[in-house]
């Protein structure tokens, strides 16, 4: 049962000023190496300007953890965040294909799947942020009428939308 | 070796041959990377007959080079380097961006590019995939365009290269816009639409190679560290210096638009015939509250985020996209051109960005042609219709469409404001290089030395060794550190010094040690690494060739301009002092342990293990 005080990585995408210290801090956290690939969240820059931080929203219904045929992906009690299990991933992607937003995606080296894990309950990416003042992500309590699940979309659709804000007309040629 | 992915790209376009290469530990330790490397790669390449190597012929060798803290200091950098097209020497020209970090992570540190490929085409470094591919669908295209489409095609290629990893990250792109491919010399190394790597000209070098393009993807980490403890410890010790960076962080460089013309009198006007204005329509809250569609924007890793982003979204510039503008641009595309509308200056700053221009160089050619306008020594009819007035935005937005394409006369200012004024000088049968404010052949940046009250002194751009760079000059030689070896180390790092300016000196060294594991590293730096770095650069810069070559003292001189008293403001008939310039570079070349000609003396030469260049100078007969 999800309790009342889960926390949700909120976004705040035109925002983001691109800097990427969220990506150096989580590949910091759970590598020990600066590894942009290998970071559970990752800036894409389809458009410069409309930079899109990409991770996991902890969907109400987690799809990718339904999907899974090795039961690799739970969910955690404490946090609700999607936890992989390294011994059980076989990095066939079907959970891949599963998320709305393809957000998970297989480390470089291991092949076994990276999905956010919320860092135990302390995201490292927003504390970061929220040290520099971007605000683009911040830790906030998840409310229990809000639908999460919206925010899980592809790098390319909320790029298209980001544009759109930004740059109005002229952003149709950019992308 | 800790830091460096350890192997770099050798890739000849003539014949499409690609290399892995590496270089020994202790090369990497006294060059460090980017500007240093590029130095000890062009004097070994092309030392022995650098007078005769023109910059545009294939025998030229193109370097873009991280180093072993590019991705780890905040604010990552690339260093693009070769014989350059401006100053016939070399100069190590930056840009911020991600490109450094996922080269890194494709497992090199840099690529080297010799000859000249056949037809248009554009390099793609996917992890261990390296290919030459054609570019002829993009040749011609500006620079949104190019990258929109590499953008594509690369996330494309990706899914193809590597299905099972779901969506990567797109890869990142230097690139050159029109005036690279028609080899002006005032071209820059694009990237992000705004960013260039624009002293020297190395867009020209690139288009003179048919390269439109390199696009990078890696899907490795950064290397191996010495600390990574440590290293992270530092980077937040950066951060915090840098998150208080208050003026700085809120309005980046744009600020100095205003401050720079009102308060230290030392911005280009007019083509430098003053350096006061006092125009508050020009100040940075005009353009913050107006044209600002993002405030904070940065490249990988910085906690600065000096760029922002304008666009106009009414009138007759909307949509026009550029960053800031920065100050250089601001000043050189604003009243260095006496316009005095941030509009204005955003339209000309996006067009000059899309062109592939360096807006330095470009924003002097312009100049340098209005001011050949206004004395009617160039006429309407010699533009083919272009005005050229003081503020007529859109006719130096049609002449830096021509200069891109050289087209016409725009073809004259593609030299670069120096050479212009010598080619259309001999058909005039005039003097014209006291009209250009230029450093040996190169646009200097937009700080003035007149009023005496801004960062520069009188002979930072008249003995640099990179010519009209603003960003790394000769400062203070009484002092090894906080100096040009400073900057050098920061071009050489490579990283952002932007972010070095709030911190320890200690702190960036104690940065270095935990990355490389290299103890005594600042020791060998000021005594002997980035002395050596200056010499190899003074020694390319003096054998020049082949269309300009510099004169050891006579030709480190300012530009003539600085000579003339300000006309206007708080420091009105100011004008630089022939004699307390004299003394400073005096002052300069001992230093330097040069004689005081300017020359290097051989022992200087010889206790830096630099025989083989004193060897060359006394062939060239510069010795």
């Amino acid at each position: 049962m999800p309790s009342r005080k889960r926390i949700w990585i909120a976004r705040d995408f035109l925002k983001c000023s691109g800097c990427r210290k969220c990506e150096i801090a989580c590949s910091l956290h759970h590598e020990k190496r600066i590894w942009p690939e290998a970071s559970r969240i990752r800036v894409f820059m389809l458009v410069p300007g409309a930079e899109v931080p990409h991770l996991c929203v902890q969907c109400e219904d987690y799809p990718c953890v339904k999907s899974c045929p090795t039961g690799a992906l739970s969910t955690s009690q404490k946090t609700g965040a999607v936890l992989v299990d390294d011994e059980k991933c076989t990095g066939c992607g079907v959970c891949i294909e599963a998320c709305p937003g393809r957000i998970p995606h297989l480390h470089p080296t291991r092949k076994t799947v990276l999905i956010c894990d919320l860092c135990d309950g302390r995201p490292q990416c927003a504390k970061v942020c929220q040290q520099g003042n971007w605000d683009a992500l911040e830790t906030t309590t998840r409310s229990s009428w809000q639908v999460y699940k919206i925010h899980a979309r592809k790098p390319e659709e909320i790029t298209r939308d980001l544009v759109q804000n930004l740059y109005g007309e002229a952003g149709e040629e950019l992308i | 070796m800790r830091g460096y992915a350890g192997k770099f790209l050798d890739i000849d376009l003539s014949t499409e041959k690609i290399d892995k290469i590496t270089f020994e530990e202790s090369v990497l330790r006294s060059s460090i990377g980017g500007r240093g490397l590029a130095a000890k790669i062009l004097w070994d390449r092309l030392g022995d007959k650098w007078e005769t190597v023109d910059p545009f012929a294939q025998e030229n060798v193109l370097t873009v080079l991280t180093g072993p803290l590019t991705g780890f200091f905040p604010g990552a950098r690339v260093c693009v380097s070769g014989k350059s097209p401006q100053s016939n020497g070399m100069v190590g020209s930056t840009v911020g961006g991600e490109f450094g970090v996922e080269l890194k992570c494709a497992g090199y540190d840099g690529i080297i590019i010799t000859g000249k490929a056949s037809k248009p085409c554009y390099i793609t470094v996917f992890e261990d995939q390296v290919s030459v591919k054609d570019a002829s669908h993009i040749w011609g295209k500006d620079g949104k365009k190019t990258l929109k489409t590499l953008t594509e095609e690369g996330r494309r290629e990706l899914k193809v290269s590597f299905p099972d990893y779901g969506e990567l990250k797109e890869p990142q792109v230097l690139y050159i816009g029109p005036a690279g491919e028609n080899q002006t010399r005032i071209a820059a190394v694009m990237e992000k639409w705004t960013h260039a790597a624009g002293y020297g000209g190395y867009g020209g070098v690139m288009g003179s190679k048919n390269l439109k393009a390199i696009a990078v993807k890696g899907l490795g980490p950064l290397p191996e560290v010495e600390n990574i403890n440590e290293v992270s410890e530092l980077i937040s010790k950066v951060d915090k210096k840098c998150f208080k960076a208050g003026s700085f962080r809120r309005w980046g460089t744009g600020a100095a638009g205003y401050n720079t013309g009102a308060k230290t009198s030392s911005e280009p006007v007019r083509n430098w015939q003053d350096e006061w204005h006092d125009e508050r329509g020009f100040a940075v809250d005009k353009f913050e509250q107006r044209l600002w569609v993002k405030r904070y924007w940065a490249d990988y890793g910085c906690p600065t985020s000096c760029l922002k982003i304008a666009m106009p979204k009414t009138g007759e510039f909307k949509g026009c996209i550029t960053d800031n503008p920065d100050y250089e641009l601001q000043a050189y595309l604003g009243p260095n051109l006496g316009i005095f509308k941030p509009e204005d200056t955003v339209y000309l700053c996006s067009l000059i960005d899309d062109l592939g221009f360096c807006g330095i160089q470009c924003g002097n050619s312009l100049a340098f042609a209005a001011e050949l306008y206004q004395r009617g020594i160039v006429t309407k009819d010699d533009l083919s219709g272009v005005s050229l007035e003081w503020g007529n935005t859109k006719a130096f937005g049609e002449l830096a469409r021509k200069i891109a394409n050289r087209e016409g006369l725009g073809s004259m200012f593609a030299e670069g404001s120096y050479r212009a004024a010598l080619k259309l000088g001999k058909t005039k049968g005039m003097d014209l290089t006291r009209y250009a404010v230029a450093e040996k052949g190169m646009a200097i940046g937009a700080h003035g030395i007149r009023s005496g009250r801004d960062y520069p002194s009188v002979m930072s751009y008249a003995c640099n060794v990179q010519a009209g760079d603003h960003t790394s000059v000769p400062s203070s030689p009484t002092e090894r550190e906080n100096s040009e070896f400073d900057t050098i180390r920061d071009d050489s790092g490579v990283f952002c010094f932007f972010n070095t300016f709030s911190v320890d000196r200690d702190l960036i060294w104690d940065f270095f040690n935990a990355v490389t594991g290299w103890q005594n590293l600042r020791q060998e730096w000021y005594d002997t690494s980035a002395l050596r770095i200056v010499q190899l650069q003074r020694a390319m810069l003096l054998l020049g060739g082949p269309d300009l070559k510099w004169k050891a003292n006579a030709d480190d001189d300012n530009p003539p301009r600085f000579y003339e008293p300000l006309p206007t403001g708080p420091y009105k008939g100011k004008a630089v002092n022939r004699e307390a310039f004299e003394e400073e570079k005096r002052e300069y070349y001992e230093a330097m342990g040069w004689d005081t000609g300017g020359l290097p003396k051989p022992e200087t030469l010889r206790k830096l293990g630099l025989d083989n260049v004193e060897a060359k100078l006394r062939q060239a007969s510069i010795l």
